[in-house]
C-alpha cells in the first residue's frame, strides 16, 4: 500500500483552537438567549400516583406562560432511547404520566420569561401524591408484585424477554457446550458475584436543548446530542407529529460518553415550543444530570470461572442482573455487552460457556448508555476472576492470560462466532508488561511507612460498531475552488471525527487535510447515519467516506471527460487534477469546479452508505502501580500503563488522548464515584461534591502506546478506540488492592472504608 | 441595583437583581466563554479574573465585581493564544467545554509562576475538572510550551 499522508498523523483537530479559545460553540453559546425558560418538576417520590395537581396559582405569577401535567400530553408511548428502529428497549414512557416511577421522574413543565418567574412558580404549584411501595431492590424485582408498568399500552418492539409484568426489561441464556459438565471436571472453580454501580458521565456540560418553529412552521431543534436523527423519531413519536416536521441539529458537543444517546431533555423544550409556538431551552442543573439523567446500568455479575491446575481456562459461566431503573432505555442491549465483550478474551481454551441475564424494572432513576455499555461491568468480573484464579494458582496472572487468550485468526463463539481478524492483544501484554517493568513491579513491596506498593492487569475488548445495524454515511461534495466539504450525520462530541474523518478523505482524495471543511450533523442536510455510538464512527461511518470518495472520483473523471474530449476510462485522478494517462492533458480541480457550475449534467457530489455485517473487537491491556497506606485504607495511583490495539490509529494523537480520559474515567469508577440511595430511594451523591470525579491529582502518571493491527474491514485498517478504554481500571485496581491489603473487594467503588473493613476480617 | 465595572477593558454600567451571579452577568454581556458545570463550586469551569485573579464566577455576586476589573476569556485571547496552540497539538482541547476555565486558570498561573514544575502546575489546577482528556495531554501542552519558551529565551540569551 502506498504511504499514507494524512491518515496515521497526528493531525490537529479542526476546531481546536476555537474550543481552546472560548469561542461560541455550545447549544447555550449559539442559540438567542430571548426565548421561553424550561425546567421541569420532579417527583420527590420513588413510586406514586398523582392524584391532583393544581397549577392556578403557579400560572398567576408574572411571566409564566404555560404548565404541563400529565392530563396535556399526548397518550403516545416511547423510548428515550437512541436507538435503530425498531427499538429493542420498550416503549414505557409518556411525557408526563400519571405514575411517577423514581425521584426525579417528571411531574409537570414550566416555562416562563425568565428563570426566576419559573422557579417562584415551581413552588406554588401543588401536588397531592398517593404514595405507593416502590421496588428498590433489583433482587427482588423480577416476579414482584409491585409493578413497575403495570400499565397496559406497554408495549416491548422487538423480542428481548421483556414482561412489564414480571418486572422484565429484558431476558436471555445462550452458550455453547455443556458448561455444568466441564466445570464439574475443573481443578479449580472461582465462584463469585461482582458489583457495579450507576456510574454517571458527568460530561462537564449538562443536558440541555433549544427549540423554535421555523419559517416553514416545523419544530426546529439544537440539541446537546449524539443521535440528531434518532432524536427527530423519538420526538415525532412522543409529540405524535410528522417526523418531517422536526429538524434536528447538534452544535458543538461539551461531552457526551453515552449520556447524550439518550433523548434526556429534548422532549421539555419541544413540547412547549409545539404548544405555544415560543422558542423555548432546557439546561440541566447538574442535580438534575445526577437524578434524572442516563448513567451506567448497575449490575451484578455472577462469574463461575473453571480451569485446571495448570492455569487452563475451561469454562465461563456469567449469569448478570442489570438494574434498568424506571424505564428500559438500554435496557436490553447493554446487559448482553457484559458477557459477549468479557467471556472471548479467553476464547483460547475455553471449551464451554453460558451466558444467561435478567434486566430488570426498579423504582430508581432509569439507565443508560455509558461509554464500555455492559462491558465495562462484565470485564470487570471475568477479569477479576482471572486475577482471583491466578491468585489461587500461584500462576503470574500474565502468563495465565498469555495461555489462555484470544488470538489472531481465533472464531469467537461467545462473538457471534465473529472472527478475531486483526487482533494483537498478545502484542498489547508483551509490549505492556515491558513499558511496565511488570516483572519489578507486581512484587508487592512494602516501603516501610506503613505504605505498600502493588500492581494489577487487565485486558479489554469491544465491539467497532453494531454489526448489521449501525448505518454510517457520507457525503463529500467538490467545493468552488477544488476544495471538499464532507458532511456527515455523526456527531462528534469531542472526540474529533470531524477531523479524523476529513483525514480520511484527505487521504483518499489526496489532498491536505485544509482542504475539506466538516459539515454535521443535521437532520435535514446530512446523510443518515444511526449516530455517534457503539464505537461506530471511525469503523462504520469511516468506510461510507472511503466509499463516497471513490464514487466521487468517478464523478470528477466523467466531467473531466467532457472537457478533455475522451472516455473517463482514459482518465486518471491525480488529487490536483485529472488528466488523461496517456499524458496529452489535464484539468485542474478547481478548473473542474468551476465547470460543474456551468452548464453541467454531472453532479461532483457523492453520498455513501455504510454498514458492517462485523463488529471487529478492538482490544487492550492496561497496568496500574498503586500505593496502599495500611493505617487508612487510602489508595493513591501511582504509574497506569495501557497497551491499545485499534487496528489502524487514524489520529495517534486523538486515539491517545480518548485513551487517557478513558482511563481517567474508568479510575474514577473504580475508586471513587458511588451512587447511592436513602430508603426512599433518593440518590445521595447528586452534585459534583458527593460525586467526586478524578481530579488531576488523582491520576498517576499515565502512559499509552498503540500496537496497531489491520483490520480488512475497516476504513485503513481501523477498528475502534472510544469505549474500550474504560474497561481496564476497574480489575486493575482490584487485583492491585488484593495484592497491597489481601482484600479483594468484589463491590464498587474501592473505597478506604471497604478495604480497612476486609483488612480487619482477615484479622490484619 | 446599579453596577459599573470594567468588563474586558471596557467599561460597563447596568442594573441588576442584587441576586445576580456573576458568571450569569459576563454571558449576557456577551462573554460565552465562560461555563457552568455545576452548582457546588467543584469544577472550575466558571472561572474567570476579578482584579487579575481567578475566582469562581458561579459563587461571586456580580454586585461584588462594582468598581472592579472583570477578565474573561474573551479578553485574553492574545495571552491564551501563546500556549494553547501547543495543547492543540496534543489534541488534549477534546469537547473544548472545560477549557476556557483552565485555560483562564492557566493564565493566573503563569502570571504567578512562570516557570512551574508539573506538580505546581497539577496542583494549581487541581479545580478545573475534565472529563473528557485525562488531563495528561493538557499537561503535556503546557509543558510543551514552557520548553519552547525556555529554550527560544536560551537561545536568546546566547546569542
Ligand atoms: S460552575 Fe462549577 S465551579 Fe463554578
Ligand atoms: S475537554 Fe471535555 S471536559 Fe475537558
Amino acid at each position: 500500500m502506498a504511504e499514507l499522508k494524512t491518515v496515521g498523523k497526528p493531525m490537529r483537530k479542526k476546531d481546536a483552537m476555537n474550543l481552546l479559545l472560548g469561542k461560541p460553540a455550545f447549544v447555550e453559546d449559539v442559540t438567542p438567549r430571548d426565548c421561553l425558560v424550561v425546567k421541569v418538576l420532579r417527583s420527590p417520590h420513588a413510586h406514586a400516583l398523582i392524584r391532583s395537581i393544581k397549577t392556578d396559582i403557579a400560572m398567576k405569577v408574572p411571566g409564566m406562560v404555560a404548565i404541563f401535567t400529565y392530563k396535556d400530553v399526548p397518550h403516545n408511548r416511547y423510548t428515550n432511547a437512541g436507538q435503530t428502529y425498531p427499538e429493542p428497549s420498550p416503549h414505557d414512557r409518556l411525557i408526563l404520566d400519571q405514575r411517577v416511577r423514581f425521584v426525579g421522574d417528571a411531574v409537570a413543565i414550566l416555562a416562563g420569561e425568565t428563570e426566576k418567574a419559573v422557579d417562584k412558580a415551581m413552588k406554588l404549584i401543588k401536588v397531592d401524591y398517593e404514595v405507593l411501595p416502590a421496588v428498590l431492590d433489583p433482587h427482588t424485582a423480577k416476579d414482584n408484585p409491585i409493578l413497575v408498568h403495570p400499565e397496559e399500552d406497554w408495549e416491548a418492539l422487538c423480542p428481548v424477554g421483556a414482561d412489564n409484568k414480571r418486572n422484565l426489561v429484558a431476558s436471555e441464556t445462550c452458550g455453547e457446550g455443556d458448561v455444568e459438565d466441564v466445570l464439574a471436571h475443573c481443578d479449580v472453580v472461582v465462584d463469585h458475584v461482582w458489583h457495579t454501580k450507576a456510574c454517571q458521565q458527568a460530561m462537564m456540560e449538562t443536558f440541555r436543548t433549544y427549540t423554535e418553529i421555523d419559517p416553514y412552521g416545523r419544530l426546529h431543534v439544537v440539541s446537546s446530542t449524539q443521535i440528531v436523527f434518532h432524536v427527530r423519531r423519538i420526538l415525532a413519536i412522543a409529540l405524535g407529529i410528522p417526523k418531517s416536521k422536526i429538524h434536528v441539529e447538534k452544535p458543538r458537543i461539551g461531552g457526551g460518553f453515552g449520556a447524550k444517546q439518550t433523548s434526556v431533555s429534548e422532549i421539555y423544550p419541544a413540547f412547549v415550543t409545539w404548544k405555544t409556538g415560543r422558542a423555548a431551552r432546557i439546561v440541566y442543573t447538574r442535580q438534575e444530570c445526577q437524578i434524572a439523567g442516563s448513567p451506567r446500568h448497575e449490575m451484578e455479575v455472577h462469574v463461575r470461572l473453571g480451569a485446571d491446575k495448570n492455569g487452563k481456562i475451561r469454562a465461563l459461566d456469567v449469569y448478570t442482573l442489570s438494574n434498568s431503573g424506571a424505564y428500559s432505555e438500554h435496557g436490553p442491549t447493554t446487559v448482553g455487552l457484559s458477557g459477549h465483550k468479557s467471556i472471548p478474551l479467553y476464547t483460547g481454551s475455553l471449551e464451554a460457556f453460558r451466558f444467561a441475564y435478567d434486566v430488570v424494572y426498579t423504582n430508581v432513576q432509569a439507565a443508560g448508555a455509558y461509554r464500555g455499555y455492559g462491558a465495562t461491568q462484565g470485564i470487570f468480573a471475568v477479569e477479576s476472576a482471572v486475577n482471583e484464579l491466578a491468585d489461587r494458582l500461584g500462576i503470574d496472572p500474565v502468563r495465565l492470560r498469555e495461555q489462555n487468550m484470544v488470538r489472531e485468526g481465533m472464531i469467537m463463539p461467545a462473538y457471534y462466532n465473529e472472527p478475531a481478524n486483526a487482533c494483537a492483544l498478545d502484542r498489547c501484554m508483551a509490549r505492556c508488561k515491558e513499558l511496565f517493568h511488570w516483572d519489578e513491579k507486581f512484587p508487592v513491596r512494602d516501603m516501610g511507612n506503613g505504605k505498600v506498593r502493588a500492581a494489577g492487569v487487565a485486558m479489554a475488548m469491544q465491539g467497532s460498531g453494531i454489526s448489521g445495524v449501525d448505518v454510517g454515511s457520507a457525503t463529500v461534495k467538490l467545493s468552488d475552488d477544488g476544495s471538499y466539504n464532507l458532511i456527515i450525520g455523526a456527531a462528534d462530541m469531542g472526540t474529533g471525527c470531524d477531523t479524523i474523518l476529513a483525514q480520511m478523505v484527505a487521504e483518499c482524495m489526496d489532498c491536505d487535510l485544509d482542504n475539506v471543511e466538516v459539515f454535521g450533523a443535521d437532520s435535514d442536510a446530512s446523510p443518515y447515519d444511526s449516530g455517534s455510538y457503539a464505537s461506530s464512527t471511525t469503523y462504520v461511518t469511516g468506510k461510507a467516506v472511503e466509499k463516497a470518495c471513490e464514487q466521487l472520483k468517478g464523478q470528477l473523471c466523467t466531467l473531466a471527460a467532457e472537457s478533455l474530449g475522451c472516455t473517463s476510462a482514459d482518465l486518471e485522478f491525480t488529487g490536483k487534477a485529472v488528466r488523461r494517462c496517456d499524458g496529452t492533458g489535464e484539468i485542474s480541480l478547481a478548473d473542474l469546479a468551476i465547470k460543474s457550475q456551468c452548464s453541467n449534467n454531472t453532479a461532483v457530489q457523492a453520498t455513501a452508505s455504510h454498514s458492517s455485517p462485523v463488529s471487529p473487537p478492538p482490544f487492550m491491556v492496561g497496568m496500574v502501580e498503586i500505593e496502599l497506606d495500611k493505617e487508612t485504607g487510602s489508595v493513591t495511583v501511582l504509574d497506569y500503563k495501557a497497551v491499545v490495539d485499534c487496528g489502524t490509529p487514524i489520529n495517534p494523537n486523538l486515539a491517545r488522548v480518548q485513551t487517557e480520559g478513558g482511563i481517567v474515567q474508568g479510575i474514577g469508577m473504580a475508586l471513587y464515584e458511588n451512587v447511592t440511595y436513602s430508603d426512599k430511594g433518593r440518590i445521595l451523591e447528586d452534585s459534583l461534591m458527593q460525586y467526586k470525579i478524578p481530579t488531576r491529582l488523582d491520576m498517576g502518571h499515565l502512559q499509552v502506546e498503540f500496537e496497531s493491527s489491520y483490520e480488512p474491514t475497516g476504513p485503513f485498517g481501523a477498528k475502534s478506540i472510544g469505549e474500550i478504554v474504560i474497561n481496564t481500571p476497574s480489575p486493575a485496581l482490584a487485583q492491585a488492592v488484593y495484592r497491597a491489603s489481601g482484600v479483594w473487594v468484589r463491590k464498587l467503588p474501592i473505597t478506604p472504608e471497604k478495604i480497612l473493613l476486609g483488612m480487619r476480617a482477615n484479622g490484619q | 441595583m446599579e453596577i459599573q465595572l470594567k468588563l474586558n477593558g471596557r467599561p460597563v454600567r447596568d442594573s441588576i437583581d442584587a441576586d445576580t451571579l456573576l458568571i450569569d452577568f459576563v454571558r449576557a454581556h456577551g462573554c460565552a466563554s465562560v461555563k457552568r458545570g455545576c452548582e457546588t463550586s467543584n469544577c472550575g469551569l466558571c472561572t474567570v479574573l476579578l482584579d487579575g485573579k481567578p475566582v469562581l464566577s458561579c459563587s461571586v455576586l456580580a454586585a461584588r465585581a462594582d468598581g472592579h476589573e472583570v477578565q474573561t476569556l474573551e479578553g485574553l485571547q492574545a495571552e491564551a493564544e501563546e500556549f494553547v496552540a501547543f495543547i492543540a497539538d496534543q489534541g488534549a482541547e477534546q469537547c473544548g467545554f472545560c477549557n476556557p476555565g483552565y485555560v483562564m486558570n492557566t493564565i493566573a498561573l503563569l502570571r504567578e509562576n512562570p516557570d512551574p514544575t508539573d506538580d505546581e502546575i497539577r496542583a494549581y489546577l487541581a479545580g478545573n475538572l475534565c472529563r473528557c482528556s485525562g488531563y495528561e495531554g493538557q499537561l503535556r501542552g503546557i509543558r510543551a510550551f514552557l520548553s519552547a519558551r525556555n529554550q527560544a529565551k536560551e537561545g536568546q540569551d546566547r546569542g
